[in-house]
């Protein structure tokens, strides 16, 4: 048995050591800066509560995550249902055309956005070109462009749990609906969608938790319009050398992401009750 | 609940062959045999979860070939159970009365009713996961039964559950069977399960249905070897036929190196291949002076019953069942002979 726990520890070891040197050691370093300002402990806190801009940066930040969460998950569903029936070619064809995006670096992609969503780029000028719109929409440089860039990278993240869910439901039980009468639309409301939510809340989680902390993406597809937490913690060290206020967002950009995946996991119990296996 | 000339094929493969079937209402009707003999198939075309490649299916006077399940008003017991996850063990059996908009009032007190039938009175408020086999499946049989279905199909219901629960889940069904004569459609591959539950039983083979009647007729009156074999147990050996007149044929059993006289049967003429079949209980040892010679390999004592083996003096064996009698020894010398009014010829396919 000890020589068991020897092997184990050993395996593990040099994982743990990496982690711990190259990622436990400066976070805790970082945070521990948050709370060096000259004016007190909580001196840098008390700077984010009165800014005005932290604040209204915060909110944007997290409606801009719960409007790329919400429609990726809309934009995931059928894509993950039509996974669910297709076959051999086809079926490949479609995975792989989801897990492609992976494959290419998000700035390629952000900078092709960029050039495609451009005042005179291709997507306006199809736009007027079908008499949509009569001058050019302002796609790039605001909320929308980010939130377009962001859903574009992040849909495979939705897709693939909610994915999952789908095809762990036993058709059976949708045939026992259906021969106990309920309609179409009767068992998608109570037996499929349900069956369906761990994976899509799972992928919303994940969506909305990754938007949170997106850089590259707003930075270029929102410029100075549409700043986002990420953003002002970068200009925080950039701009101001301001260490101790990078910090304490940062820390408390943490503290609020691990309180809404604990408070998610107590309203979706997953792993355990009535989705445990 | 009536078959005509109903079939299923996938591509040239015919799962069902066209095939003729009524249940009789309030009847039990088993469809046994063994896997890949249609038998789910069949059950399938009448929960309305596979369209048929031919013929019409009517339940009652109601042509329901071309209706959905949700529209078929039948009750479907799953293999598996099927019972939704998310859902407690009221929601589950309240399903189908849900869906059907009824009031809330009637959906309770027919809820309780129905898993008091099934003697879960107190579990309503459980969770799916917290049961054990045999409580799912007495909550599969009332969600099907709550919506009082035309009616009742079950797919191997005991198949996930150990062998004395099944036991005692099929003596519960056939009570429930007596009380309440609801049209019942049952699939299994087991035989005791089959003559334990049914008013008749339909044994299938490669998508046809071999023979249907009775548990009694079945055992009795085997049309044929498969189903002989399929039905209860059999010693079933090489005979050819000799000559038939009237109700009797002369047939040479090449395993006793003689002839006999037994009952003749449908379709069997002079010169046919046929098999003898010999019930193990219609074995008898040394009761006539004129038996065969043969020789005690095996004595299986079991409880009341006592199985054996015996080699004849051509080499073939023989198994007997009796009811126990302990002078029986393994390599005993001893008469064999067997009850002829009891014994049939088959064809041997």
């Amino acid at each position: 048995m000890a020589r068991r726990h020897i092997e184990t520890l050993l395996l593990l070891a040099p994982a743990v050591i990496f982690l711990f040197l190259c990622f436990v050691v400066p976070l805790a370093r970082l945070f521990s800066l948050a709370f060096t300002d000259e004016a007190g402990p909580f001196a840098t806190f008390a700077i984010l509560a009165d800014s005005d801009v932290y604040r209204r940066v915060m909110v944007n930040t997290f409606l801009v995550a719960l409007a790329v969460a919400l429609i990726t998950v809309v934009l995931a569903w059928p894509v993950a249902y039509i996974l669910t029936k297709l076959k051999g070619f086809w079926f490949a064809f479609a995975l792989y055309g989801v897990l492609f995006p992976f494959w290419i670096s998000v700035l390629v992609r952000t900078f092709s956005w960029m050039i495609l969503l451009e005042r005179n780029g291709p997507l306006n000028r199809f736009l007027i070109n079908l008499g949509i719109t009569d001058k050019p929409l302002a796609l790039l440089f605001n909320d929308t462009g980010v939130m377009i860039g962001m859903v574009h990278v992040l849909l495979p993240y939705a897709i693939l749990p909610l994915y999952g869910a789908m095809l762990r439901i036993d058709q059976r039980l949708l045939m026992a609906s259906d021969g106990l009468g309920a309609g179409l639309f009767d068992t998608f409301r109570r037996v499929y969608f349900p069956l369906c939510l761990p994976g899509l809340m799972g992928g919303a989680t994940f969506v909305f938790l990754l938007s949170l902390g997106f850089f590259i993406t707003p930075a270029l597809l929102g410029g100075s319009n549409a700043i986002t937490l990420s953003m002002l913690i970068a200009s925080f060290i950039n701009d101001r050398l301001a260490w101790s206020l990078a910090a304490a967002a940062s820390l408390v950009l943490l503290v609020v992401v691990l309180a809404l995946l604990a408070a998610t996991a107590k309203v979706l119990p997953f792993g355990k009750g009535m989705y445990a296996k | 609940m009536r078959f005509a000339g109903s079939a299923k094929n996938y591509g040239a493969v015919a799962a069902l062959k066209p095939t003729d079937l009524e249940i009789r209402d309030g009847e039990f009707m088993t469809l046994l045999g063994p896997s890949g003999s249609g038998k789910t198939t069949l059950l399938n075309l009448a929960a309305g979860y596979l369209e048929p490649s031919a013929g019409r299916i009517f339940i009652g006077e109601r042509d329901v070939t071309n209706l959905p399940a949700r529209q078929r008003n039948i009750g479907m017991v799953f293999q598996n159970y099927a019972l939704f996850p998310h859902m407690s063990v009221a929601d589950n059996v309240a399903y189908g009365l849900t869906v059907r908009r009824l009031p809330k009032p009637e959906i309770q007190r027919r809820v309780a009713a129905a898993l008091a039938m099934v003697r879960l009175d107190d579990y309503g408020a459980r969770r799916i996961q917290e049961l054990s086999g045999g409580q799912q499946q007495r909550v599969a049989l009332a969600r099907a039964i709550v919506i009082e279905p035309d009616v009742l199909l079950m797919d191997e219901p005991l198949g996930a559950l150990d062998k004395q629960l099944r036991r005692q889940v099929q003596l519960e069904l056939r009570r429930l069977h007596e009380e309440h004569r609801r049209t019942t459609i049952y699939v299994t591959h087991d035989q005791e399960e089959a003559l334990v539950l049914s008013d008749r039983v339909a044994v299938m083979r490669d998508g046809s249905i071999e023979q249907l009647g009775t548990a009694a007729e079945l055992y009795d009156e085997p049309v044929n070897a498969f189903v002989a074999g399929f039905i209860g147990e059999s010693n079933l050996l090489p005979a050819k036929v000799v000559s038939v007149s009237g109700a009797e044929a002369r047939i040479d059993i090449a395993a006793f190196g003689q002839s006999a006289n037994v009952p003749a049967a449908k379709g069997l003429k002079a010169g046919d291949d046929a098999r003898l079949l010999i019930r193990p209980e219609h074995v008898l040892i040394d009761r006539e002076p004129d038996g065969l010679a043969a020789e005690i390999t095996e004595v299986v004592y079991l409880g009341e019953l006592t199985a054996f083996n015996l080699r004849l003096a051509t080499g073939e064996t023989v198994w007997g069942r009796q009811i126990t009698d302990r002078s029986l020894k393994r390599g005993m010398s001893v008469k064999a002979s067997w009850k002829r009014a009891s014994a049939r010829i088959v064809p041997k396919n």
